[in-house]
């Protein structure tokens, strides 16, 4: 699989309601090989996707049965008016076709409990805002772990079992550990869901450092 | 306005971001998006700081609009505007618009007007003079495009290397 050819075909689609913002995640994509879409809502980004209202399963996607385009990833600001990067998120996890597309949220906020939440509905990272070359290069991983699923079954929940070993949090970059963990699939959702709640409550700093939340185990603060 | 030599240009530019930088003015930001800009987007920190201007001047009409009346009360409206504000100025790296927007976005919490306009003057202040120094910024390096075009005009002819 070569990884230079495989990085200028996947394709990010962004969502954020800011003008300047959309600009510049679609200039740190590209510069990052990416293939970039960008839009303005929520609502937007499901249209692109091909989800419809009610119906998000199969029946009634366009005839290819998939996506309008093939999305390998949506980035996504958190606040925006009417649906919210969270709102997007959980309707895309509700549909059997989205769920397995990564979604990172980012937000000019520090709030804890919204990074909470998202993480826990199934966001792969939460990026503060402004957002830097350095993180652009953390979707890297996502995107790769995507493209490995294409080719396996469905039906292990491997968009959540990555975030279980608190290894892999600590490890700067956690392509290898990601892969391996897919084949460690364990029920231990549960626990660690709840020791990620706590471990987010004691590591966060109240100013402008910027923590990275991977998974939401560990905070690193760069 | 030629006759600057392009060494000269670039310190005029290097000094003018390096006071801004240490007044706070501007941030390491402003530095991650004069990275983004390469020979595919030659224009990049210039765009996008237009559109911040057009966006932040569009705010700030809204922001003095719902003050100066005298029934004003929807803080919520003006805390919507001022996330913006904070946003896009964030994006940028414009780092005191960004602070006087914090401060102001305590006032208006705490629905004191009088905090409001204040801030609202102050924040007016900070837009100018960042709008000012952004524009002599893209003033020289304008001219270092034009000083850089100039000096290299035809190809000289060479003894050992003549070029029809």
């Amino acid at each position: 699989m070569g990884m230079a050819a495989a990085e200028a075909q996947f394709h990010v689609l962004a969502v954020d309601d800011s003008v300047i913002d959309r600009k510049l995640i679609e200039r740190l994509l590209k510069t990052s090989s990416y293939q970039v879409t960008t839009v303005d809502s929520g609502s937007k980004a499901l249209e692109v996707l091909g989800w419809h209202e009610g119906n998000p399963d199969e029946a009634f996607l366009s005839p290819r049965n998939h996506q309008e385009v093939e999305v390998n990833l949506v980035i996504t600001d958190y606040c925006m008016p009417g649906m919210t990067g969270y709102d997007l998120l959980k309707k895309m996890k509700e549909s059997s076709i989205l769920r397995d597309i990564p979604v990172v949220i980012m937000s000019s906020e520090n709030v804890p409990s919204r990074i909470n939440r998202c993480l826990e509905e199934g966001a792969e990272e939460f990026f503060l805002k402004p957002v830097r070359l350095s993180d652009v290069s953390k979707l890297k991983p996502h995107l790769m772990k995507s493209k490995c699923k294409e080719n396996q079954k469905p039906e292990n929940q491997e968009n959540e079992e990555s975030e279980e070993s608190i290894e892999e949090a600590k490890a700067e970059t956690e392509t290898e550990t990601e892969i391996q963990s897919q084949q460690q699939q364990t029920a231990q959702s549960n626990n660690n869901n709840n020791n990620k709640r706590k471990s987010m409550d004691e590591g966060l700093s109240q100013d402008r450092t910027r923590p990275r939340y991977n998974n939401g185990l560990t905070v690193m603060s760069n | 306005m030629l006759g600057l030599s392009l060494d000269q240009l670039r310190a005029d530019m290097n000094r003018l971001l390096a006071l801004l930088f240490h007044q706070g003015v501007l941030d390491e930001q402003f530095l991650q998006l004069q990275q983004l800009q390469d020979e595919s987007s030659p224009n990049f920190v210039s765009e996008v700081v237009n559109i911040y201007f057009h966006e932040s001047e569009k705010l700030l009409r809204n922001l003095r609009a719902l003050l100066v009346d005298k029934e004003f009360s929807d803080y919520k409206k003006m805390g919507i505007h001022l996330n913006q504000f904070m946003g896009s100025s964030s994006s940028i790296g414009a780092q005191r618009v960004r602070n006087v927007c914090i401060a102001f976005r305590a006032a208006c919490e705490q629905n004191n007007r009088a905090g409001c306009l204040r801030a609202l003057e102050l924040l007016e202040y900070e837009y100018c003079y960042l709008k000012n120094k952004l524009h002599e910024l893209f003033q020289i390096e304008q001219q270092r495009i034009l000083a850089g075009a100039v000096r290299y005009p035809v190809p000289q002819q060479h003894p050992n290397n003549p070029q029809v």
